[in-house]
């Protein structure tokens, strides 16, 4: 079965910026990279639950809107010396669209 | 973690590492982090320990700290980043033809880099005597056990050297049960840190601990008994004082014979320039064997920004340069303040502040010169040595804190908690940090193991002073106190943030002289490290190129901080806030009604006044906003914004039997001659009828008092973190010049700040002076400013204007379901 969905085109996400869907329950922070790379996380702060869609995509991270922890985009992971990771997802782009991995948002929701 | 293979490590450059210490090794570290795997490295240390902090000797000799305390990179770490690293192996040959050093047991490395960090070598006065046992120096570990040693067999011991390291010895002498005098030539204590007064006052709370001295003794020699040791130190009056244990703290040389050998050019240090770099461009040097401009620092503090500036160079960024320092020197005698900095003797053209309480053991001495402090000497209380040596490496003018400076930070207008509680007082379970919750205990344990040294580290891994910033002066106090030596000591110019050396400075020239007009045009132009920089640079750099070129940099919103990008207020719980303009705070029942409209249809939980005399509706959901902008029809507050925030008024002429002007009316021109008008922080105004300024006017950046004979106008108040009473600028007769005048100043703040610096800390920074020259003396010039400020406001539209009416950036406030 086919479990990547696809949610939007890669040009409704400015680069550098970020855009949230509501899947399965959760609340998805799709980001854009510089380089059109995307990633796929929780919009949970592993902090205390910022909503990382609304912080500053640099490099390969995003600064939180609240405290300002800076998390990787890839892992989900705070950088150190900060601890914790907010869940991530599987995502890519394909012909422009983003395409959202759904059976690791069933995992996550299980 | 180094996870490279063999192959790859063979093909990289090949850098050697003379010397394992704390300048050396800190050198290694900055350019790890710059540009891991660039080299393939080399270390050889004469000592058979790996970097320790040598500064914290002293507290191992007076029993407060064991040598495993003060290790600061244990061979697991050498082992991590891959260094190959050849300890007790003294570097006595460097070819610098064949690029090949050779050391004491004829282990060979190459280089393509060299980096000498040798340190320096104790001076050891040439006196008959000084080769017997018993007579040592303290500069490493070995000194200290050999000194620990003899404190357990033997009695009399002689410190000779009266100055910082000497009297850090004698008093862990002391501490250890020896009976300890010290001898010193000079005729005061510590004369080249201390005036005769303070060392007066040092000399007696040390003689109350059980020191002894010998003042003005010049040593002639040392005599052996039997079994070689010696037994007495001999001067040359011919007096003579018994000693099992001698210890030469005169001073210390550069150690400079291996890179003199190696035909280096050396000058009381190994020369260097700018770049750290020796004669030889492929060595070189940092330290305290090295000389620059002429000096050579025998404190950590200039050590590590020499260090920091080398290895950019080593990592071949090439854009850092070391201008020099300013020291300060602290002893580290427990129950003993002591602090000096600068030049503090005073000469022609300098005043000297004098306080002096014998009795209490307090002394201090401030000397300014040209309106800056330039020097400083204090013992018996120190508390705010950090701020004073703060405003003295910033060249802060202090015209305006004269009259309170010798009482200290706290009597200029500090209500944070900055040095309300001293370090030293606190216990471990009290809170230094009140944003982050964070207490004493957890900043000492953070510094002792992870080995902590400047206040950016302590913030990074404690996040103590990270949120407001007002516990600064307490958590370098602590920095200090734990660490030892005065590690804090920040360079004298801030980059922007670690993506750049740039100062805000030079990125503002080079903007406006290049005509730079976007983010990524500046980060090539100006070589940022990283691709397109971070949540402080990014936002600073659109800021400077929105306020440098108005109408022609395009905005970048995703460079901004989410409340501007969404034009309102994020709340904890991922809600906003909207916070419509009140003119003035003057309002009318037609906007209260669509205000109590909008917070029903939309089930605002709470409405509340503001502190700035409108209203709030909190907990609005982000998909919200654009309805709501539109239904109130009122334009935006900027609530959230580094940009014009209220103007806050009383009711003035028109009601008041007091009010001599109309101050609403003024306040309400004011707000819409600004309205929309971003800074490199927020700005709030106000203007108050009559002298009773009922409107705060004192705690504002621009503050207006409307007078029978016209409007006064004071700049820089702030009613916030760092409570600051605005100063009186000028008089003027009219509303025009009122408006004329506030928008000059402004103009030249909106032009000249930092990013994130309010009023008051840039008129801390410039002084009033410069601002009246600028704009009371100068009419053409404030016209000048006046108009770019009208210019750059025309071009600026409504954000929820266009965002709820004309659709812009959408999808800001758009969200999926899937
Ligand atoms: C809403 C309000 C409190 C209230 O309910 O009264 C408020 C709320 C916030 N203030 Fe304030 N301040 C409010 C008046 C003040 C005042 C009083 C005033 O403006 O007359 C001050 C002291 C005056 C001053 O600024 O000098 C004040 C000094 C601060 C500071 C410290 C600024 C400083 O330079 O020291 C901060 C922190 C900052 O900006 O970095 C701050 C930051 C904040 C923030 C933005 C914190 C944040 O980042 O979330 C709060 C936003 C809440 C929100 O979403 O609405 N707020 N804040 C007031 C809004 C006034 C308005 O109508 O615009
Ligand atoms: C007891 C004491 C207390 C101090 N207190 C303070 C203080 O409170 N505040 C402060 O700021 N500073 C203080 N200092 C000074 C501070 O420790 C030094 O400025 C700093 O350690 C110098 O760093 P460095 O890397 O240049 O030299 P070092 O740390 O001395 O390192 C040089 C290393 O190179 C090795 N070496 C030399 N030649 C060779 C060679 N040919 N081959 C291989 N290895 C070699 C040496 O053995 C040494 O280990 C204190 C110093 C001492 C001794
Ligand atoms: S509104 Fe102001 S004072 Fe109140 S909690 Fe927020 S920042 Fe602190
Ligand atoms: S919630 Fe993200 S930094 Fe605090």
């Amino acid at each position: 079965m086919d479990h990547w969905k696809d949610i939007f085109a890669l040009a409704d996400i400015p680069p550098l910026g970020a855009r949230v869907v509501h899947c399965g329950g959760v609340d998805i922070a799709i980001f854009r990279a510089a380089d059109d790379e995307v990633f796929a996380l929780e919009d949970r702060c592993p902090h205390r639950g910022g909503p990382l869609s609304q912080g500053i995509v640099h490099g390969r991270r995003v600064a939180c809107p609240m405290h300002n922890w800076n998390v990787e985009l890839k892992s989900g992971c705070a950088v150190a010396p900060d601890e914790g990771c907010a869940r991530e997802f599987g995502v890519r782009v394909e012909d422009g669209r983003v395409m959202l991995d759904l059976s690791t948002i069933g995992r996550a929701a299980a | 973690m180094d996870m490279s293979t063999p192959l790859e490590r063979a093909h990289r450059m090949k850098l050697v590492m003379v010397g394992n210490g704390m300048a050396g090794v800190r050198t290694l570290e900055e350019l790890l982090k710059l540009a891991p795997g660039l080299y393939d490295i080399t270390v050889f240390g004469a000592e058979p320990h790996p970097n320790y902090n040598r500064i914290l000797l002293s507290p191992v000799l007076a029993g407060e700290q064991t040598v495993d305390d003060i290790i600061l990179n244990p061979t697991g770490w050498y082992a991590d980043h891959a260094i190959r690293l050849h300890l007790g192996k003294k570097v006595v040959k460097i070819d610098r033809a064949a690029r090949c050093v050779e050391a004491e047991d004829g282990t060979r490395a190459e280089y393509d880099r060299l980096l000498l960090a040798t340190g320096s070598r104790p001076f050891v006065l040439p006196v008959p005597g000084a080769d017997l046992a018993g007579v040592i120096s303290f500069r490493d570990i070995a000194d200290v056990d050999a000194m620990i040693r003899a404190s357990s067999r033997y009695r009399h011991a002689v410190v000779v050297g009266g100055g910082l390291l000497g009297l850090e010895a004698a008093n862990g002498l002391m501490k250890r049960g020896m009976d300890v005098t010290v001898v010193h030539l000079g005729p005061w204590l510590m004369e080249r840190q201390l005036d005769e007064p303070a060392a007066r006052l040092l000399q007696k709370s040390l003689e109350e601990k059980g020191m002894k001295f010998l003042l003005r003794k010049q040593t002639a020699g040392m005599i052996g008994g039997e079994r070689g040791r010696v037994t007495a130190v001999r001067f040359k009056d011919g007096d003579t004082v018994p000693a099992d244990l001698v210890v030469m703290a005169v001073g210390i040389r550069p150690s400079t014979e291996l890179a003199e050998s190696a035909g280096l050019h050396c000058n009381r240090g190994v020369v260097v320039n700018d770049t750290m770099q020796t004669f030889d461009p492929r060595i070189y040097a940092v330290g305290e064997c090295a000389a620059h401009r002429g000096v050579a620092y025998g404190l950590v503090a200039p050590l590590f920004e020499q260090a920091k500036v080398c290895a950019n160079h080593l990592a071949e960024h090439g854009i850092g340069r070391y201008p020099g320092s300013v020291t300060s020197t602290k002893l580290k005698v427990t129950g003993i303040d002591l602090f000096s900095a600068g030049d503090f003797t005073g000469g022609e053209g300098t005043e000297s502040i004098l306080y002096s309480d014998p009795i209490g053991g307090v002394y201090k001495k401030l000397v300014l010169k040209d309106d800056k402090l330039v020097g400083g000497v204090m013992i018996g209380d120190t508390a705010d040595g950090a701020w004073y040596f703060a405003l003295l490496r910033d060249g802060k003018n202090v015209s305006g804190l004269r009259d309170h400076l010798m009482f200290g930070q706290d009597h200029c207008g500090n209500l944070g908690h900055q040095g309300i509680n001293r370090a030293a007082t606190m216990s471990d379970d009290m809170e230094v940090c009140g944003c982050n919750g964070v207490c004493k205990g957890d900043i000492v344990r953070a510094i002792r193991e992870k080995g902590l040294f400047t206040l950016e580290d302590v913030r990074r891994h404690t996040k103590a002073s990270s949120s407001c910033g007002s516990c600064t002066g307490l958590v370098e106090q602590i920095l200090a106190a734990t660490a030892g030596g005065d590690y804090s000591a920040a360079p004298k110019t801030k980059s922007v943030c670690g993506c750049t050396d740039r100062t805000h400075e030079e990125v503002r020239a080079a903007i406006r002289q290049n005509r730079l007009l976007t983010i990524p045009q500046v980060m090539a132009f100006m070589e940022w490290r990283t691709p397109n920089g971070c949540a402080s640079c990014r936002p600073a750099l659109n800021y400077y190129l929105v306020s440098t070129w108005p109408g022609e940099a395009e905005d970048d919103p995703q460079s901004r901080f989410i409340n501007e990008r969404a034009h309102a207020n994020i709340q904890k719980d991922g809600s906003y806030s909207v916070i419509p303009r009140m003119w003035g705070g003057q309002t009318t029942p037609a906007e209260l009604r669509r205000i109590a409209d909008v917070a029903e249809k939309y089930a605002v939980p709470t409405v509340k006044v503001t502190g700035g005399q409108r209203i709030d509706l909190l907990g609005v959901k982000k998909e919200d906003l654009p309805r709501i902008w539109a239904d109130l029809d009122m334009p935006s507050g900027h609530a959230y914004g580094k940009a014009l925030r209220t103007v806050k008024t009383c009711v003035g002429s028109e009601w008041c039997r007091f009010g001599t002007q109309d101050s609403t009316q003024m306040g309400i021109d004011l707000e819409k001659a600004f309205f929309k008008m971003w800074a490199p922080h927020k700005v709030k105004l106000a203007v108050s009828g009559c002298p009773r300024n009922c409107a705060e006017v004192a705690i504002k950046d621009v503050g207006i008092i409307g007078v029978d004979s016209g409007w006064e106008i004071y700049v820089g108040g702030n009613g916030g973190i760092k409570t600051e009473i605005a100063q009186f600028l000028v008089k003027v007769k009219t509303a025009d010049d009122v408006l004329e005048y506030s928008g000059a100043f402004l103009q030249l703040y909106r032009e000249e700040a930092r990013y994130l610096e309010r009023t008051v800390h840039y008129l801390d920074r410039v002084g009033l002076d410069y601002v009246k020259k600028t704009i009371l003396d100068d009419a053409e010039a404030r016209r000048a400013l006046y108009g770019r400020l009208m210019f750059a406001l025309s071009v600026e539209r409504d954000p929820w204007v266009e965002r709820a009416r004309e659709g812009k950036l959408r999808h800001e406030f758009e969200t999926f379901h899937a």
